[in-house]
């Protein structure tokens, strides 16, 4: 019971950590049809720039705001520089050029920093907190509460606000949402800025549990890429749960079976989504008449 | 108010239009007619910033287009209801019609929704359903209705009447019709010449890229040229 529940606190930190990449494609996703497998390298940017600014003599909050910033910023580069010249290439050309832009940033993360890993100290000390027999980090608290903060932020910001609509117009009818005077290239620019901060963000809350160096990026963009896949790509709901779900499985399957297994389980949910449910659990059937 | 003159447009290599010229004055009706493939679409694409031209000029209201990018161009009154609906189809109807007017947020968008569901009741109905599950000419009606949202002073529609049952022509040609009354011109381009004449105050007809017979509408409807190409008789 209380190796459960111990399994259940920590499946959920990182499954936290999942929603937050997932929710970061979600809105790329909406915007133009694009999974941009990038998206892990904001996480890692968002925590090596903390942990240099941080050694660097600038206090913990505003390193992480700077690093959020700068991530921002790497994020519309990414898109007036490699995704807009493309514009009119299929989607599977414009994936393949996050991917490449992913093996970029990889590189010139390990040539401008290094290739060690790096911790942040956590934001509210690191005294268990004890809840029936299990524990849990406070800093674990911080990265649930970030991804549940997020998550409520988009789903006002695509449900409630003109501007939210309008990224959901632009991904449905690029052409229709100029007309009715949207400036796509800006909608553009704000979806790849805001997903990127995401990103960012996810990286200053979690390296002061799992630490961070160049290379953590590849994995956390497929693991998140496969949560929102779970939940239905697109959907931030689905984004949240799949998240949490993925990482409540690679828990179990680390605490049950092995830890070895735990990193195919991501593999095993891409397949099984494919195969079973190809529009996850939250996403919708395309309504289209002809 | 619009003013065209030798427009000239390519896809790729290939030109489509070769030197257009065309007026729409305030508070008209003009119509192009013309069969397929003749280039009406991209004609209305280029006036709308949708499709690059090539050569000569658009101007609209005494100002040139050529550096307006198309989402400038609803800020200046020029609407587009464009070829094949283009409606927003995962999005629900009153979505669709608050994005029409997407550059305002003061209290006259809720009054001109509410104009919009008086003109097209049937769009109240399905207000909260999404756009992809309405029927064609309810698509049609919604694409009408979303560019009326911007508040244009000028209207390009593209093919209202196509694919629709004769009764729902008939109720969009009145629709066109009455947008006299609200000040706004309109330049509808149509297959369907005959329905578009009847409604309209001057005409042109376009073939293969060129504007070939240009007139008053009571004019062309009974000009034999036309009558044999367009009217079937
Ligand atoms: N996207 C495109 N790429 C290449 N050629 C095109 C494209 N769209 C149209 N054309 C060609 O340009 C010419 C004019 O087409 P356009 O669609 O403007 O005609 P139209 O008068 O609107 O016809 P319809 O009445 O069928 O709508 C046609 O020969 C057509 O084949
Ligand atoms: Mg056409």
């Amino acid at each position: 019971m209380d190796a459960l529940l111990q399994f259940i606190f920590s499946g959920m930190t990182v499954g936290a950590v999942y929603a937050l990449v997932a929710l970061g494609f979600t809105i790329i996703y909406n915007a133009s049809d694009v999974v941009n497998f990038a998206q892990g390298e904001f996480v890692m940017l968002g925590g090596m720039i903390t942990v240099f600014a941080h050694q660097a003599g600038m206090p913990l909050p505003l390193a992480a705001a700077m690093a959020v910033v700068a991530a921002a910023g790497g994020g519309v580069a990414l898109n007036r520089l490699a995704i807009e010249p493309a514009r009119s290439a299929p989607v599977v050309s414009l994936i393949i050029i996050t991917i490449g832009a992913s093996i970029l940033i990889r590189g010139a993360a390990r040539l401008i920093f290094d290739k060690q890993l790096h911790r942040l100290p956590s934001f509210s000390g690191d005294t268990p907190i004890r809840i029936m027999g299990a524990t849990i980090l406070p800093q674990s608290l911080w990265v649930m509460g970030g991804a549940v903060a997020v998550f409520i932020g988009l789903w006002l910001f695509f449900s409630r606000t003109l501007t939210g609509k309008a990224v959901l117009a632009t991904a449905n009818n690029r052409i229709a949402a100029q007309l009715v005077g949207i400036n796509t290239r800006w909608i553009m620019t704000l979806s790849f800025g805001l997903s990127a901060a995401i990103g960012a963000l996810a990286g200053v809350l979690v390296t002061p549990i799992t630490l961070v160096s160049y290379d953590v990026g590849v994995a956390l963009a497929l693991k998140g890429f496969a949560a929102a896949m779970l939940g239905g790509m697109g959907n931030p709901r689905g984004a949240l749960l799949g998240g949490i779900l993925l990482g409540l499985l690679e828990s179990m399957t680390a605490g049950y079976l092995s830890s070895q297994y735990k990193d195919a389980v991501a593999f095993i949910v891409i397949l099984a989504v494919l195969f079973v449910m190809p529009q996850g659990i939250f996403g919708k059937k395309p309504v289209e008449r002809v | 108010m619009l003013t065209v003159e030798g427009l000239r447009s390519r896809y790729g290599r290939i030109e489509v239009l070769h030197g257009v010229n065309l007026q729409v004055k305030p508070g008209e009706i003009v119509t192009v007619v013309g069969a397929n493939g003749a280039g009406k679409t991209t004609l209305l694409k280029c006036l709308s910033g949708t499709q690059p031209v090539s050569g000569g000029s658009i101007s609209f209201r005494g100002q040139s287009l050529a550096s307006v990018p198309a989402h400038g161009r609803l800020k200046l009154g020029l609407a587009q209801s464009p070829e094949g609906r283009q409606i927003f189809s995962n999005l629900t109807v009153e979505e669709n019609l608050r994005l029409g007017a997407f550059l305002y947020t003061d209290d006259r968008v809720a009054q001109d929704m509410g104009d919009a569901f008086a003109m097209f009741p049937v769009l109240k109905e399905k207000r909260n359903l999404p756009a992809g599950g309405l029927s064609g000419g309810q698509q049609q009606m919604l694409a009408i209705a979303r560019a009326l949202m911007g508040r244009p002073s000028c209207l390009l529609l593209d093919e209202p009447s196509m694919g629709l049952a004769p009764l729902l022509v008939a109720q969009i040609f009145e629709v066109v019709t009455s947008l006299r009354d609200r000040q706004v011109t309109v330049l509808l381009v149509e297959q369907n010449a005959y329905g578009a004449l009847k409604i309209a105050d001057r005409g042109y007809v376009m073939e293969t890229g060129r504007i070939t017979i240009a007139g008053p509408a009571g004019d062309l409807i009974t000009d034999p040229r036309i009558r044999e190409a367009y009217l079937g008789t």
